[in-house]
């Protein structure tokens, strides 16, 4: 037996005060098998103890909320009997030291927290951060990451159809890669991960066993140094075709009454899931590892724990059920064993070659794992003194559509399958959030993420607001009604104090924000320590939005037809500040735009009350953000092969604030006809201007510059393709 | 009278399946018979459908496992009787492994998975897959890595002389230019046929372009298949 000393308590990750805790629970000193499972138990990935405090002041519920945050993933009612399931989730760590499987075996992941549920995932989409395009390591993460999600999500059939893609220095050593998965269930065929019934057996089913990614979840709950990459065996394989029959064969058995609680292994592994079902359910489980598909020899007890292969299932059943079970997983080609027991005892009870190496009670383990109230104060933020440059509106413009961040995504989404299953309406480059239908009726899902780092690092609060008026905004230019968001916490160590601020303020942020908007947080999930050297990420809270076209011939996207009218909705102020103009200027400092969240209601109740009432006037919707009305404008003209004549208002002194700014709460509106829209705006003391007209070939504005709509196209698609093949 | 059923042959791995089988009942106005990979009979015989996706995964290369599947060795024996075949996406790649149709579908010239509306000019209308589509350039969406069809220089020959070249990939008004080919097929290539005329393998996905306008260039691809029945 290996005695239990000092070092090999920090190397699990355990504070002193912690293995305190520990002895106090057991009421003796654990085993190391027991604290391997202490130590991913009790690991910021899987037991959130710093942010825990902060996540409970969140808004979860809600009329249409079935299930919040604590389940796989959260579930929304969309009437008739449907429900969508739908979370988000970070395989940040991971991907930067194996850019294919980490983003790879992310996409995996969160669908199986879909799928356990009982949904039938029918999309994905994702939210990547890479480096800066000089870092050079970005190029080879960039197309690893992208392959890998394209690669799996093509196997296993979900089309992937959208999300964003965005480039920050502070990401040159911690990339990240948020995936987020949404899934359609009725609403009686849901299932829980709430285990049930002593003498109910556990069945295992999936890929075997291996010796992979143990100790993932507490990699993934520290820092990066310049001995990362050796890590690399703890990060795990994907095998989408594996995850495909579990899927399918998941949902064979789900039809018949058989499941009681069903649960993916995911971070953490089998500990986690046998784990959290037995602790939902307050009882105990007895497990007999040698019983566990295995894929090499020798594992111990302590590696079968914590392994973290992929495609993995653990489900409690009715004993009656047993045989048709197995028969289901056997069609599917599919490796099912009987690992365990429900027993009364409310302990974990862990049995090996015949003999009890194990003995853990299971409610403190789960419910008692640390909160931390972390110190936090308000950081002092260094802006770099870069010298200002200057650009003509054109050449901003140019600038602007041809850099990374804003050039065509083409490269990337080329690799997604995005039409598989035949329901998506839009994918995310043909309108502000994707549209996929739900099959085999006329409604339609809408799903963004969404998220501003640039105005998150400046203040936490009000970019995360904005980053949740974003996507509720995408989520009502695509024509949805907005339901609920999924949101994913990418920050840097929450140990300190500064970070710790931002992790609060940005919390504070989507607390004011969803509550504003009766927009309620059904799931989510935190990833920290996104640290390299000392050096954190900008604060990154991506928001998922969610939200119901109930007909699908009433979707807006990018579209716009020749004579057509272009109105602002909204006020502009011309907030320059951390706008992509005064990044591009060199001038890297101020404030994010500020946001009123009673006018962001006013407009975008108008915007959607507009389209459902005059469908037929209006052509498309877009809303401002990143670049201004210019670049709204633009990227209608490219999306749309079309010209625009763009016409500044008289008043406008200013006439690059006015085109550049990222005041908030604004859309543009496309319709076929002027006198409607203007009479219900007035009638409605809505801010309306009319701004831009479509014709013929030139993108104009007017008394400014023109230039052609072509050479625009070639200017936002060249950036890709010659770096991945530069 | 009561509908013809068609079978749809179906892989652990194929995700092609369902989407495949809504289509052509609906415009086929047939009704379907799933059939599982490990079944050595396949009933009804009226014409067979192998859909798109990753049979086993495609670790290997795409379509090479799927040969050995006692349904496709039925498939095999029903062609040389004349049974209508029609493979897509995976379907053409594994007819080709089981050398039911020349050519090989290898690494996209870009080595990436490429997915993507793309226009299809119908190179012959002299057969019973496609005389029926009234236009002569369609739009179908592809999506597959190894699409690129390849074969000697003698094959291909053949394969032109024969008129076994069926569509290929070209510009919205038919033209069979180099900038239009999304994955390096040699001659443009999109789908071929065998010399017998009863087996059909192409790369686009006809059944994805059935959906949400009554225009989409797939309906009248299955509506032309009623040629057989």
């Amino acid at each position: 037996m290996i005695k239990i000393n000092k070092r090999i308590v920090s190397e699990h990750g355990i504070s002193e005060e912690e293995f305190k805790l520990i002895k106090e629970i057991l009421e003796r000193e654990p085993n190391l098998l027991e604290l391997g499972i202490f130590s991913v138990m009790w690991s910021e990935h899987c037991s959130y103890k710093s942010t825990k405090k902060w996540l409970k002041t969140l808004p979860t519920s809600g009329k249409k909320v079935i299930c919040g945050p604590g389940e796989n993933a959260g579930i929304i009612d969309i009437g008739d009997n449907e429900a969508v399931v739908f979370k988000m989730e970070s395989h940040n760590h991971p991907s930067f030291i194996e850019p294919y499987q980490g983003a790879a075996t992310g996409v995996g992941g969160i669908m199986r927290d879909v799928f356990t549920m009982g949904a039938r995932p029918i999309a994905n989409l994702n939210s990547l951060r890479f480096g800066s395009p000089k870092h050079p390591k970005t190029k080879q993460l960039l197309s690893g990451v992208v392959k890998g999600i394209g690669d799996y999500g093509n196997c296993v059939g979900i089309p992937t159809v959208g999300g964003e893609c965005n480039f920050h220095e502070s990401y040159n050593n911690n990339i990240l890669v948020n995936a987020m998965c949404i899934g359609l269930v009725k609403k009686n065929k849901i299932f829980y991960s709430i285990a049930k019934g002593s003498g109910n057996p556990i069945i295992y089913v999936g890929a075997k066993t291996g010796r992979d990614g143990i100790h993932g979840a507490t990699m993934a709950s520290a820092e990066f140094d310049d001995h990362s990459e050796d890590s690399r065996p703890q990060v795990q394989v994907g095998d989408p075709f594996m995850e495909k029959l579990l899927l399918e064969s998941c949902q064979e058995l789900m039809k018949e009454d058989a499941i009681i609680a069903i649960q993916d292994m995911g971070a953490a592994g089998l500990t986690s899931s046998s784990f959290e079902m037995a602790s939902k359910g307050s009882c105990g489980v007895k497990l007999f590892l040698d019983k566990v598909p295995c894929r090499e020899d020798k594992m111990t007890p302590y590696e079968m724990m914590l392994s973290e292969t992929q495609e993995r299932m653990l489900m409690v059943i009715k004993p009656s059920k047993k045989k048709s079970t197995l028969r289901i997983f056997k069609k599917w080609g599919l490796e099912a064993a009987e690992i365990g027991v429900i027993t009364e005892t409310g302990n974990m009870e862990i049995f090996f070659k015949n003999s009890l190496v194990g003995k853990l009670p299971i409610k403190p383990l789960a419910d008692s794992s640390p909160e931390y109230d972390r110190p936090s104060e308000k950081p002092f933020i260094k802006f770099k003194k870069e010298n200002h440059k200057n650009f003509s509106i054109k050449s901003a413009l140019i600038k602007i559509i041809s850099s990374p961040n804003h050039s065509s995504k083409k490269w990337i989404y080329h690799q997604y399958d995005r039409s598989v299953m035949c329901d998506t309406y839009f994918s995310s480059e043909q309108s502000d959030s994707a549209v996929i239908r739900v099959h085999n009726s006329t409604k339609a899902i809408a799903v963004t993420c969404d998220c501003n780092p640039i105005y998150c690092n400046s203040d936490p609060k009000l970019g995360a607001e904005i980053g949740v008026a974003e996507s509720w905004r995408n989520l009502i230019a695509s024509g949805a009604d907005p339901i609920a968001i999924t949101d994913n916490l990418n920050f840097g160590n929450p140990e300190k104090k500064e970070i710790m601020y931002q992790i609060k303020e940005a919390i504070k942020g989507i607390k004011t924000a969803c509550e504003a908007l009766n927009y309620p947080v059904v799931s989510g999930n935190v990833s920290l320590y996104n640290e390299t050297k000392n050096k954190s990420i900008f604060p990154t809270p991506v928001i998922g939005g969610v939200g119901v076209i109930k007909n699908i011939s009433r979707s807006k996207g990018l579209r716009m037809n020749e004579g057509d009218k272009i109105f602002i909705v909204g006020n502009s102020h011309g907030h320059l500040e951390l706008s992509e103009f005064n990044r591009i200027c060199n001038k890297n400092y101020g404030s994010p735009p500020p946001l009123d969240l009673k006018e962001e209601i006013k407009n975008g109740t108008f915007v959607r009350n507009f389209i459902k009432k005059h469908n037929s006037i209006v052509t498309g919707c877009h809303d401002i953000s990143e670049g201004g009305i210019i670049l709204a404008l633009a990227e209608l003209a490219i999306r749309n092969k079309k010209g625009l004549n763009v016409k500044i208002p008289s008043n406008i002194k200013n006439s690059k604030n006015w085109l550049f700014g990222e005041d908030q709460s604004r859309y543009l509106l496309i319709v076929n006809n002027e006198d409607t829209i203007k009479k219900v705006a007035k009638k409605e003391n809505i801010k309306l201007q009319k701004i831009a007209t479509v014709s013929g070939d030139k993108f104009c504005i007017i008394k400014k510059f023109e230039i052609s709509v072509k050479k625009l196209i070639k200017y936002n698609s060249i950036w890709f393709e010659n770096f991945i093949e530069k | 009278m009561p509908k013809k059923v068609v079978s749809i042959v179906v892989f652990p791995g194929s995700n092609c399946d369902r989407d495949l089988d809504i289509a052509v009942q609906k415009y086929m106005n047939v009704n379907t018979e799933l059939v599982w990979h490990d079944d050595p009979n396949i009933k009804n015989q009226e014409m067979i459908f192998i859909p798109g996706g990753f049979s086993f995964g495609d670790y290997l290369r795409s379509g090479a496992l799927a040969t050995k599947s006692p349904a496709m060795k039925e498939v095999i024996r029903l062609s040389k009787k004349g049974v209508p075949i029609i493979g897509i996406c995976n379907g053409f790649q594994i007819l080709t492994e089981c050398k039911l149709l020349d050519g090989a579908l290898i690494d996209n010239y870009k080595r990436l998975f490429i997915c993507k509306e793309n226009f299809v000019k119908i190179e012959n209308k002299n057969t019973l897959f496609t005389k029926n589509i009234h236009k002569n350039v369609v739009q179908f969406p592809i999506a597959h890595a190894q699409g690129r069809f390849y074969t000697s220089e003698d094959n291909l020959k053949r394969l032109e002389d024969n008129n076994q070249i069926v569509f290929k990939y070209s510009s919205r008004d038919g033209k069979i230019k180099k900038s239009e080919n999304p994955n390096g097929s040699m001659n443009n290539i999109a789908g071929i046929i065998n010399k017998n005329k009863n087996i059909l393998g192409l790369m686009p996905h006809p059944e994805r372009a059935v959906n949400f306008s009554e225009d989409n260039d797939g309906i009248s691809f299955f509506i032309g298949l009623q040629n057989f029945l």
